[in-house]
């Protein structure tokens, strides 16, 4: 998985394209970042390709405050797979070509139109699932949405909050059970 | 660990290391029988179970293409994989959820108690309930299932309590934090269950119960079993005299081989089991092993499953805690009055990121799509699983277009809902959206059938050997010494999650098969 700090390395020899950004003041994510800047470089992708890509994965999982660092990382992961694969290259390249250069720049409901049309095809398909599988997965998205992930190495959530919900009652102990180490 | 040789033919071979192979495995080995456990998936520990929610689907997943058609909609929204189950030492106890519920009096015999349903191959199981109670409550012991025997039940976690409001402002009376094979107390060499979630990607306390830390070192203590990691069963050998006396099996170098058998028991989850004797097809056997009565791979059934999702305006972070440990028993009873026959249940649920938004949110993308998930902290889950209807043509097949690694044809699910399977589900769906929203739920969304987990039925267990494969025992009507001991063998699929029956019908199957032998009567 890529980390936020993968996202300041630059590599200008192989690059195609770059992203850049700026992390939004009081981000969660700023909390992650090395700072407040970040860059991506493409190694299939040009920028322009990149720019929309970027906005097609927004469109497709809109969340109005994460930052463009946490989609980059999927457009990031999408040139990495064109470069692993021609006819993925083709399939993506001929899919943000169909798209038009001004798609990045368009306005919420074209952009949704747009990609409704293409919709059935093999492109939106891959980049839904793609955008989906690599978002929501990143650490970056972890910090947005709250989720804490895995508290194996932490000790499981025994101590740490499973049962810290106050705002029901608690459930009577002959439906539950006792919490261990509370009698 | 023994080593038995491969011409040894007083070997019992079991096929596959779950819930059925594994204790099918324990219990004969601990009488002093020979046994030679096939398993085609590798041997982990909690100690390698990743905690990263893509890697360890990746590390415990059967991943080997099958295909699927019908009208379920598993179908369309997963048509490369209509089933989710493990490929491990412990098979889908590896990865299961630890839901350890009873088959309910009535589903034992639920022709008789529902009557005829047109479309569907609903029979009764040649099993008396007071029979299988008695192994479920050896079964209860020895899993450690909480609420049972005096066992702890599990604490009640955020995402609980949110159920347990909800359901009893409902008005549902029988609510709990559910029957589990997770430890409450320190028992069986494990500790107790610390409340990590991710019960689904393999338990690193080893709190839940899996025949891959308990039933199999248990076995290999004894002296008896031979444990073959990485073998891959490739078909049932047999003689002139129509009984099975070899497995042929690719080892972990890619080598075939042929272990000889004087008893075969085949427990490979529901799908592979059947595929596995239509792939030993002979002269003798044209439509597949214990074929006779051409039942192999029909009846297929899977649980009416899915999920409800509800959001609130408070945090709930359903994430924390064991995945499965709340259960609402009230629509349980099967009541004609409801418009179907049979019975489900409420079960608890959380899904991690990015397992939701792929597997438990119904198709969709965009702004409305997206902004359930903005409120993830608050979002508290139940999973349906209900009685689903036998149908003769819901099968598994070979299809010949597909081939595994192995080369040979691949499993095809089909399944066409029937309208009883259709009535439970917008049943269950109204209920639940009921209750959240009885309870304030700022919005509640469907989700998806994902991937049938819980597979059943298709060499499944009847009194007439032309209505099925096996008869009370597991046994094939057609080979005495040919045994199905998985979920296959279900005659039908009640609404319980399977673990428990299976892991009740091996151990009943055990006693069968010492006593059988020691009559000479196999």
């Amino acid at each position: 998985m890529t980390r936020t700090n993968g996202i300041a390395r630059r590599d200008f020899l192989k690059s195609t394209g770059i992203l850049t950004g700026l992390l939004a003041v009081g981000s969660p994510l700023a909390l992650l970042a090395p700072s407040r800047t970040w860059a991506v470089d493409l190694t299939s992708l040009t920028s322009d390709e990149g720019a929309t890509l970027l906005s097609v994965t927004r469109t497709i999982a809109m969340h109005d405050k994460l930052d463009d660092a946490a989609y980059a990382l999927v457009v990031q992961s999408i040139d990495a797979d064109c470069a692993k694969d021609a006819a993925t290259r083709k399939l993506v390249k001929d899919g943000l070509a169909g798209l038009g250069a001004g798609f990045a720049k368009a306005g919420e409901a074209r952009r949704v139109a747009a990609l409704k049309e293409v919709e059935p095809t093999p492109f939106f398909q891959t980049m839904r699932i793609k955008t989906i599988s690599t978002l929501y997965a990143s650490p970056l998205a972890y910090a947005y949405f709250g989720y804490e992930g895995e508290a194996f190495s932490k000790g499981g959530y025994l101590a740490r909050g499973f049962n810290d919900l106050r705002w029901l009652p608690d459930p009577p102990l002959a439906d539950s059970g006792p919490v261990p180490g509370q009698g | 660990m023994a080593k038995i040789d491969l011409n040894d033919d007083s070997a019992i071979v079991i096929i596959g290391s779950g819930a059925g192979g594994g204790t099918l495995s324990h219990e004969l080995t601990r009488r002093g029988h020979k046994v030679v456990l096939l398993e085609t998936g590798p041997r982990l520990s909690p100690q390698l179970f990743s905690q990263n929610p893509g890697e360890a689907f990746g590390q415990l997943t059967w991943l080997e293409p099958r295909t699927t058609s019908g009208t379920w909609g598993v179908s369309k929204d997963f048509p490369t994989l209509p089933v989710w189950i493990a490929k491990s030492v412990g098979g889908t106890t590896v990865h299961w959820t630890a839901a350890t519920p009873r088959l309910q009096r009535t589903e034992l015999k639920g022709r008789t108690n529902y009557g005829a349903i047109p479309g569907t191959s609903l029979i009764d199981w040649p099993i008396e309930y007071d029979e299988l109670l008695k192994y479920y409550q050896i079964a209860e012991k020895r899993l450690g299932v909480t609420r049972r025997n005096g066992n702890p039940g599990m604490p009640a976690s955020n995402n609980f309590k949110v159920m347990y409001a909800a359901a009893k402002k409902h008005g549902y009376k029988r609510v709990h934090t559910a029957y589990m094979a997770i430890n409450t107390t320190v028992r069986d060499g494990r500790g107790i269950c610390i409340q990590q979630g991710f019960c689904a990607q393999g338990c690193k306390s080893g709190a839940k119960w899996s025949t891959l830390y308990t039933e199999i070192p248990g076995a290999e203590a004894t002296g008896n079993l031979d444990l073959r990691i990485e073998s891959r069963a490739l078909r049932i050998g047999h003689g002139a005299d129509k009984r099975v006396n070899a497995v042929v099996y690719r080892d972990s170098k890619g080598q075939d081989q042929r272990q000889k058998a004087k008893l075969v028991c085949v427990a490979c989850n529901a799908i592979e089991t059947p595929r596995l004797l239509l792939l030993s097809e002979s002269a003798q056997f044209p439509k597949g092993l214990a074929n006779t009565s051409d039942q192999v791979g029909r009846n297929y059934v899977h649980h009416i499953t899915g999920f409800i999702w509800a959001t609130y305006d408070k945090p709930i972070e359903s994430w924390r805690g064991a995945t499965l440990a709340g259960l609402i028993e009230d629509e349980l009873p099967h009541n004609a009055k409801r418009g179907f026959a049979g019975g489900y249940h409420f079960e608890l649920i959380a899904l991690d990121l990015p397992s939701l938004p792929l597997a438990g949110l119904p198709y969709g993308w965009g702004r409305d799509w997206s902004s359930f998930l903005d409120d993830y902290r608050n979002m508290t889950g139940t999973f349906v699983n209900g009685e689903d209807m036998p149908r003769a043509d819901n099968r598994i097949t070979l299809n010949s277009n597909v081939k595994d690694p192995f080369g040979l044809p691949v499993a095809h699910v089909h399944v066409d809902e029937h309208d009883n399977d259709k009535a439970m589900r917008k049943h269950a769906q109204t209920q639940a959206t009921a209750m959240y929203e009885g309870l304030g739920a700022k919005r509640v969304v469907i989700g998806n059938t994902p991937p049938a987990t819980h597979n059943m039925g298709s060499a499944r267990m009847s009194k007439d050997p032309r209505d099925g494969v096996a008869n009370a025992w597991g046994q094939t009507h057609d080979i005495p010494n040919l045994f199905i001991s998985d979920g296959s063998a279900f005659t039908s699929s009640g609404s319980a999650n399977p673990t428990l029956t299976i892991v009740s019908l091996a151990l009943r199957q055990a006693d069968y098969i010492e006593r059988s032998l020691k009559a000479g009567s196999i």
